[in-house]
Parts: C-alpha cells; structure tokens; sequence
C-alpha cells in the first residue's frame, strides 16, 4: 500500500540522517540527564522518596526533552524546502506525518532505555521486575508524546518564537500522558508491582484518538 | 523518454486570486496553457511569478479560482518535476542516496537504473557518494534537476532557471529542456530577462502586479514580453 | 443596532434577574451560608464557558472545512468568550473555597481539569498572536483549536482516573449533591442568564472583528488607488 510504503521510505532516510550525525540523541540524552541530575536536589532521594517522586521526575525529564527534540522536525525541511519535495513527491500527506512520529518515537524511546539503567543507579531503584510492564508504558507514553509533538512541531515551525511556542503547546496537551504514565510507572514500582491496565488502556485511547485526528487533518498542517 | 499521449497534460487557470494578508499576489488571472506547450513567464520581482508556479504544482491553494490539469487520466496526480531557488534536496545525504529516496517515494520503476542515468546525464556520477552539503551552487542545481526528473514528468516547473548556474551548466540545461520540450513535456520557465533558455519557449507570457500584461498568445512580439516599462 | 441594544438589554437584566434571585429567593445553605450562592454564577459561568468553547471547536471545524473567515472571527471570539468565563470560574472558586474549606485551592480532578482547560485555551490565543499572516493564523489556529478541544474528554478523564488512586477533598460538592428545588430553578435561571450574557459578548466580539477585518479591506482598497 502506497501510504506504508512512502511512510517506510520516510522512516528510513529519518533514521540514516539521525543515526550518521546523532546529534539529536546525543543532546537529548545530556539533557535528560541534567534535568535528573537538577531535580534530584529538590528533594532527599531516600528509597522512599525515590520510589514517590522518582517516575514522575523521570517522565517530566523525557516530556521535557521530548519537548526540545522535536523542534528540529520539521524546521529540518524547512532549510531546502525540502517539505516542497516530499509533498508533490508523496500521494497521502499522512506519510510524512506518519513516519516523522515513529522516528520520534524511536528516538524518544532510545533515549529513555538509556536512561532507565543511570536512573536506577542514581537512585537506587530496580526496573527490572516490572519490565515489561515499563517497556510497555514507555512505548506508549513515547507514541502519545510523538503523536502530538509531530503535529504541533508542523504548526510552531510557521510561527513565530518557535522554540518557546512548542514546548508551550506541547505540555498542556499532553496532560494526560503524563499523568497517567507516571501513575502506571508509579504502581509498576511499587511493592506489589501491578500494571494497571486501565491506564495502559488511557494512553492506548490517547495514541489512538490523535493518531485519528492527524489523519484527518494532517494534510492542513502542511499547507503554505 | 517521451511523454507518451496519455500522460501528457496541459494547465488551467481559472480566474485565480492569491492572496497573502493584505498583499494580492495574482489578481484574476485566467490562462489556458495546452499540453506540450513550453511557456516563458517573465515579470520582474514580485510580479507573481513564483506564486504562479507553486499554485501549477498545487503546492499552495488560490485564495479564489480554481487550477486545474487537463489530463487524459482524470484522477491521477500528475508527476511534477519542479526546480525552485531552493535545492529540495537534503544536505545531510549523498546525492545518490537523495535521488535514490526520492525515486522511492515517486514509486519509480527500476530505481536505481534511473538514478544512475540521471546522475551521468547531469554529470555528477563521479561525486555521486559525496554529500550534497559539499557541493557547489552549480552542482545543487543539477541535483535539483535530477530530482526533478526522476519521475519522467508530463509538468515541470522551474523557477528562475538560470539563476546560479555559469555559462557552461546554463548551455546543459538549455540542451536538456529542448529534448524535454521536443518530447511533449510541458514546461513553464519562469524567467527575469531574456537569455539561452528563453529562447526555447513557444510561448511568452509577461506578468505585472499578480496579472498577466502580454501573451504571445494574443499576438504580443515575444521580445516584447521581456521589456519591462520603466525598466 | 436597535436589535443589538435590545440584545444587550435582555442578557444583562437577565443577569441582573438571576443575581437577585440567587440572593433573595434562593434559601440559605444549612452548613456555608451566604458564600455558598456564589455557586450559582460560578458554576453557571462553568457551563457557559464550556459550551462557548464547544461552539469555538464547530467554528474551527467549519473553517477547516470552508476557509471563510467568518469561522475564524468566531473562533477566535469564542476562545475569548470561553477562556474569560473560566477565568472567572477560577477566581470565584477559591473565593468560595476559602471561608468554606480554608483553603484556597486543592488539586482535586474538576479543578485540576479545569486549570488545563484553561491554560489550552490561553494557549490559543496565544497562538494567534504569533503568527502575523491572517490566512495562516486562521488555519493554523483552528487545527489546534480542534486539538485542544479533542484533548479535553481525555484530560478529565485521566486525571479523574488518577484522583481515584490519590483520593483528595472533594470541594464544591461532589456529583451527587442535591440541590432543594428553589435552589434548582434559581440554577437554572442563571444557567440561562450566563449563557445569554455569553452569547451577547459573543455577537458584540464577533462584530468588532468584522469590523476590523473591514477596515483593513478599505485600507487595502486605498491603497490600490
């Protein structure tokens, strides 16, 4: 089907651009890193506290970075006008939407796996019991954050104060990923190490919801 | 190479407006461009040259009127082959990896067959593992123009053809567009001044202020369509 | 004009009516006392803004579809309208929280949804101001307009899940609190009330940017010349 198939090539060149510079991951796992690192002086990471503020200090650090690595997504296509040539080259606009979101999602998700083990470490906490059950709300969390991001990167690339305006519309709407990732986490960790499927099943409806909304509007968002 | 009949596609324009804000960039502009025809458009800045050609490529939407193609085949997309100032080509990937990708998205048939005919026929074979952000001005041109080929376009658009390229690169370009010309593509030139490519049009049109001014069509000299009042 | 004062009159007497009614007619409430009628404009105003920020997602839907620009004069104008209403919402909350609970604000989930909702739609308009060209701000702001709008079922509803994990005060009643039948009908006239001053900030914020858009064509018209 011609739609995976552009999405497919998309992904492809996405992934070989990143992965022969890798200066999008390298930045943003630094940057994760220091946003753990400055947050830990707001409050004494004793193993109680760690478990309490620990998930939702880890996943404002990935919404943050999230937030930053982003920016690049489409202002990229902006330097050659190389959006010109994907939109007459590509049949369904949905494409480049659709591999754009799982490059970030991929990224995202990169960056988090790398960060889990210096997490634990830093602050004595162990993922490894629940693992899947975090890998399962990492890859979810990361759709959702991608999903939205894309589409909003799209529109604060044609605005002005583009790199304050992405993080400011990208928060708020992404509420919901937060809260209830770090609820899932948080319960992923506890004693009794439960997965709530009722927020896996939230994050799943948010994913699906916006990835609904992008195609039937991302075509807009291209526009001139 | 030719654009066989079925494939070959001609433009319409129906009393398209443009606007940007309080700017009008075409006001009422009707033009019947039939197939195969390779038409000059010349004006000077911000005559609407460039916003012509964007709205050819439905790349931008009129703010009223319609464009449309007048194709054989109703409902297919049109390949179109446009060359703009900017490359629209990646700086971070190799020329042939940029065509490759690009072939890829067009679904063009035997890929790399075609990417390496259009690297020899620009001349960048021997540079074609090089990245593109190492190449001069004159080679981003011609990669341009090979990703503007790859689809064998029945439209191709080029905005400012010339601009850039030296004396030597202008000469390849003219010779490649008149076999394009003579094959049946339809060309539209968007052009400052008269020079080599000009000269291949059939047709002339002058824009001014967002309206076309002068049409060979119409009986205007087609020397004419390059002189600008008050220069 | 005269249909427009007219207008203007209704909704404010109708205001001014309910006012009235929630301090002379309605009974006192057994355990808060007079504060507690604040209830009536602020959760009237709640619905108000609600459903004027629903008529904003059908404006950016139309425009979406339509490109005229009189969806986005009242998109825009309704993203005004709304956000006002819930600021205003915010406000009176902590005025009627404070005596009656002592304490200004709690995270609970309707006042923590009721925050984001706010900060999407400040977003909004915040938006519009940084894009300068009209067709571009419209589109533009109408697709996240349509996303923020979409996003709010899934802001309450997840931060509702995660309040039934971290049980916290419930203020300003719970969804099961009764209302005594006066009290009802007085509700309801306020409902009505703030609606229709909705309504009139509406019509009156949509012609000013009518007016304006207007203007500009005159200007552009002169200019031509």
């Amino acid at each position: 089907m011609a739609l995976l198939s552009n999405a497919a090539a998309l992904l492809e060149k996405e992934v070989r651009t990143e992965f022969r510079s890798r200066e999008l991951l390298s930045t943003t796992v630094v940057f994760v890193l220091i946003v753990v690192v400055v947050f830990s002086f707001t409050f004494d990471p004793t193993s109680s506290e760690s478990h309490r503020f620990g998930p939702g200090l880890l996943w404002m650090a990935f919404l943050f970075a999230a937030s930053l690595m982003l920016q690049p997504c489409f202002l990229r296509e902006q330097a050659n006008d190389t959006l010109s040539a994907l939109r007459l080259a590509v049949g369904d606009p949905f494409a480049i939407f659709l591999a754009k979101i799982f490059a970030n999602t991929l990224f995202l998700l990169l960056t988090e796996l790398l960060m889990l083990p210096v997490f634990a470490a830093l602050f004595n906490v162990s993922f490894a019991a629940q693992l899947p059950g975090i890998l399962l709300t990492l890859l979810l969390g990361s759709l959702g954050i991608s999903t939205v991001g894309t589409a909003l990167a799209a529109i604060s690339a044609q605005a002005r104060m583009r790199e304050l305006l992405l993080p400011l519309l990208l928060l708020p709407l992404l509420t919901p990923i937060l809260v209830v990732s770090t609820e899932v986490t948080v319960r992923l960790m506890s004693p009794d190490g439960v997965i709530e499927w009722k927020g896996i099943g939230l994050l799943l409806a948010f994913d699906a919801v916006f990835l609904t909304v992008l195609w039937l509007f991302g075509e807009y968002l291209l526009e001139e | 190479m030719a654009a066989t009949a079925e494939r070959r596609i001609g433009l319409q324009f129906d009393q398209v407006e443009k606007r940007y804000g309080a700017v009008c960039a075409l006001r009422n502009l009707t033009l019947s461009i039939p197939a195969g025809e390779c038409v000059a458009i010349a004006g000077r800045n911000g005559s609407g040259k460039t916003t012509l050609l964007r709205l050819a490529a439905q790349l931008i939407r009129p703010s009223r009127g319609r464009v449309s193609y007048c194709a054989a085949a109703e409902n297919e997309k049109p390949h179109i082959g446009f060359v703009a100032h900017a490359t629209m080509v990646y700086d971070e990937l190799t020329a042939a990896e940029n065509l490759f990708f690009f072939a890829k998205l067009a679904g063009v048939p035997h890929a790399s067959n075609r990417v390496g005919q259009l690297l020899r026929e620009v001349g960048l074979e021997d540079r074609k593992d090089s990245l593109v952000r190492t190449f001069s001005r004159g080679m981003r041109q011609r990669v341009a123009i090979a990703r503007a080929l790859l689809g064998e376009p029945a439209l191709l658009l080029f905005d400012e053809p010339g601009t850039g390229l030296d004396a030597e690169s202008s000469s390849w370009l003219a010779g490649h567009l008149r076999t394009l010309r003579d094959s049946g593509c339809t060309i539209l030139l968007s052009l400052h001044g008269e020079s080599e490519i000009a000269r291949l049009a059939t047709r002339g049109v002058r824009l001014d202020a967002g309206s076309v001014v002068a049409d060979t069509r119409s009986g205007a000299m087609f020397q004419s369509i390059f002189v600008y009042a008050g220069g | 004009m005269v249909k427009r004062v007219i207008f203007g009159a209704v909704a404010v007497g109708l205001v001014a009516l309910a006012a009235y009614a929630s301090f002379f007619v309605a009974p006192e409430e057994r355990t808060m006392g007079v504060i507690q009628k604040i209830f009536y404009f602020h959760a009237a105003t709640a619905w108000a803004g609600e459903t004027t920020l629903f008529v904003c997602f059908l404006a950016n839907l139309l425009y979406i579809w339509k490109r005229q620009p009189k969806y986005d004069w009242l998109g825009v104008t309704c993203a005004e309208v709304g956000a006002a209403c819930i600021t205003v919402v915010l406000i009176t909350g902590p005025i009627w929280a404070k005596p009656v609970w002592g304490i200004w604000w709690t995270w609970d989930a309707r006042l923590t949804s009721t925050f984001v909702l706010w900060i999407l739609y400040i977003c909004y308009l915040l938006l519009r101001t940084l894009i300068d060209e009209p067709d571009r701000r419209a589109l533009l702001s109408a697709l996240y307009g349509v996303f923020a709008f979409i996003d709010v079922p899934i802001v309450f509803g997840a931060i509702r899940w995660w309040r039934t994990q971290h049980p916290a005060p419930v203020i300003m009643g719970g969804p099961g609190s009764g209302l005594d039948p006066v009290m009802k009908k007085v509700f309801f006239l306020n409902v009505l009330a703030m609606h229709l001053f909705a309504a009139f900030l509406v019509v009156e914020r949509y012609l000013l940017e009518e007016s304006k858009h207007d203007v500009e064509l005159l200007q552009r018209e002169a200019e031509a010349q």
